[in-house]
């Protein structure tokens, strides 16, 4: 690590404490989002990045980590702290069965994203079908704004809250380009084969890092269900949410540490802009789908001529390299 | 237990359905076979396509059954000239990053729909949606009968065309060995972009076919997509006959899971099939061994 990279982080991590005393309340909640979605975005990116396991369905995972919670705490009166774990657990254990069925059935690539597409779909229209998660309707966290509730009065503690997650996640994928586990999954993405002819028992190690990213996921959809207290089924489960998680680590650099928080910084700017360009023509009254146009123009660029993201050009400006994949 | 009269209305009304899901999957089993590109925009390119047969008989009052032509070429030129410009491209490294381009083109496609046409859901009145045909125990709307008859015959024409013509000849030496193709003076490239654009062209006929009795939405085309997909692989990728079997399966498959289990939960047998298969027997029941 080189001091100039040294600076920086320090220098991002001081901003980043520092930022919600500077900005007023909504500022803070639009970086409250950025963080959380970098955060979902490096669960995506431990299997469809470093693992090159691309999904189309990691929703399923933010879905099943949303009702556990919400289930326990609603129905079973359970505390929300207690119910985090919980729900890292059954996204681990959904990511873990996911994971054996697809991976002894031998799919890769395309077919490996279109069953967990899948997998979410049937995860979706369960939760729409069966009584205990309240179908349709979705559920609602009964409102206490006490932080021994995992709700809180003052929004800067839910920012907090998700810089807490985004660092954690920063740490495990580093964590990964520096362990074995890490090097086994970058040699099964670069080349199964050869891999598997290198004595890795490739089965396991995609098994391992689905879990690992599921129980992540699930982490982040608790986090969601106690910001706005409310779920439903394609909220949970519905496309849009795997396809933000794609769509972010694409966008800053598949298979790098920076690369969701990057891609999230760059899709939170667009987001913006969107929405500034679209209070200045009054004929834009719906500003969501023109800054999903962008994100969706943005991926084929990034994908034809960048192929490892914003993160490539920011590495080759600062690191004064050209880094395929960190 | 459920009357048998009614059990014999869903197969049949399933086959209905299934009539126009059978030419929705042809064209994405021909990319596919031809390609061997996932075309995960099939959905919402049909999406597009309803939305342009919505337009002509909303602004031109021009039929649906009577757009046919215009938007089946219409359909197979915007496909052409996607392929040429963006997808041709892309389509020869890995087969993420094509199914990559291809989810970008959707994201686009459904965000462009919702933008410029809104979120409204669009129906087309035409004066003989209410007219029903008795067939036995069963009553079967007229509009449903005339598309699945269409369907059957367009597949019939597309079969007749790639056996016959030099073109459909050429599409089968491509999808086969494609660099004997290129050898024996074949523009495989040009093949490429009319394979994808007969594909396309297949959605603008199911377009038609779908609106007399359907609805379009800007989510019309992720409502699809699965279920295309799951006809495909179910038939074997690149198998027509596949596709034919498989398409008739589904809309038997919806619809008596919407008769047994309801509105909501019958839609799960698609997704179940879909993973079932894949797991189990990845060829599908037509499909060679990959």
């Amino acid at each position: 690590m080189t001091p100039l990279v040294r600076g920086l982080l320090v220098f991002g991590f001081a901003a980043a404490v520092i930022y919600p005393f500077l900005v007023p309340n909504y500022l803070v909640n639009i970086a409250m989002l950025m963080f959380f979605t970098a955060f979902i975005g490096q669960s995506w990116n431990i299997s469809g990045g470093f693992a090159g396991q691309t999904s189309f369905g990691h929703a399923v995972f933010f879905g099943v980590g949303a009702y556990t919670s919400t289930i326990l705490q609603v129905t079973h009166g359970w505390n929300a702290w207690l119910a985090w774990p919980a729900s890292m657990a059954m996204g681990g254990a959904v990511g873990c069965m996911i994971a054996m069925l697809s991976f002894r059935a031998g799919l890769k690539g395309s077919y490996f994203a279109l069953i967990t597409l899948a997998f979410a779909e049937v995860f979706r229209i369960l939760a729409n079908s069966v009584g205990f998660t309240r179908g349709g309707l979705g559920m609602l966290i009964k409102a206490d704004q006490r932080p021994e509730n995992f709700q809180f009065k003052d929004s800067i503690w839910i920012y907090y809250l998700a810089f807490a997650l985004c660092i954690v996640s920063l740490l495990i994928a580093w964590q990964l380009t520096r362990s074995r586990f890490g090097a086994r999954l970058v040699a099964i993405r670069e080349n199964e084969d050869a891999a598997r002819a290198l004595g890795i028992d490739v089965f396991t190690e995609k098994v391992k890092v689905l879990t690992l990213s599921g129980a992540m996921c699930a982490a982040g959809g608790t986090f969601y269900a106690q910001k706005y207290l409310y779920i439903d089924p394609s909220i949970a489960f519905g496309i849009d949410k795997s396809v933000e998680m794609l769509l972010v680590t694409m966008v800053g650099g598949a298979g790098t540490i920076f690369g969701p928080l990057i891609g999230s910084v760059a899709l939170t700017f667009i987001n913006e802009a969107t929405r500034w360009v679209a209070s200045a023509v009054p004929a834009l009254k719906n500003v969501q789908p023109l800054s999903l146009i962008v994100y969706g123009i943005m991926l084929m660029l990034i994908v034809a001529r960048l192929p490892d993201g914003l993160m490539s050009l920011f590495a080759a400006k600062v690191l004064g390299r050209k880094q395929r994949h960190a | 237990m459920v009357d048998p009269a009614i059990i014999l209305a869903g197969v049949l009304n399933g086959l209905l359905a299934g009539g126009i899901y059978v030419l929705v999957a042809v064209g994405l089993t021909l990319i596919y076979g031809v390609l061997h590109i996932i075309n995960f925009a099939h959905g919402s390119l049909l999406m597009l396509a309803m939305y342009a047969v919505f337009f002509l008989w909303r602004l031109l009052g021009v039929d649906p059954y009577l757009a046919l032509p215009i938007v089946i070429g219409g359909a197979f030129v915007f496909g052409f000239v996607l392929y040429r410009l963006l997808i041709g491209r892309f389509s020869h490294g890995k087969d993420e990053n094509i199914l990559l381009i291809t989810l970008g083109v959707s994201i686009v496609a459904d965000n462009a729909a919702l933008l410029f046409f809104g979120g409204d859901t669009e129906t087309i009145a035409v004066p003989y949606a209410g007219e029903i045909i008795q067939f036995g125990a069963a009553f079967l709307p007229l509009p449903k009968v005339v598309s699945f008859v269409a369907a059957l015959v367009l597949c019939a024409v597309l079969g007749l065309f790639m056996a016959r013509s030099d073109t459909g000849k050429a599409i089968r030496a491509v999808a086969k060995e494609r660099q004997g193709a290129r050898l024996v003076g074949i523009d495989v490239e040009k093949i490429f972009a009319i394979s994808y654009g007969i594909g396309i062209g297949c959605l603008g006929a199911a377009a038609c076919l779908l609106m007399p009795t359907f609805y379009v939405t800007p989510q019309s085309g992720y409502a699809f997509v699965l279920v295309a997909f799951t006809i495909v692989v179910l038939g074997g990728m690149g198998s027509f006959l596949g596709a034919a079997v498989g398409g008739f399966l589904i809309g038997v498959t919806e619809s008596l899971g919407g008769l047994f289990l309801g509105e909501q939960l019958g839609q799960i047998g698609i997704s179940l099939i879909f993973i079932l298969i894949l797991l189990f027997k990845p060829t599908g029941l037509f499909g060679s061994k990959a």
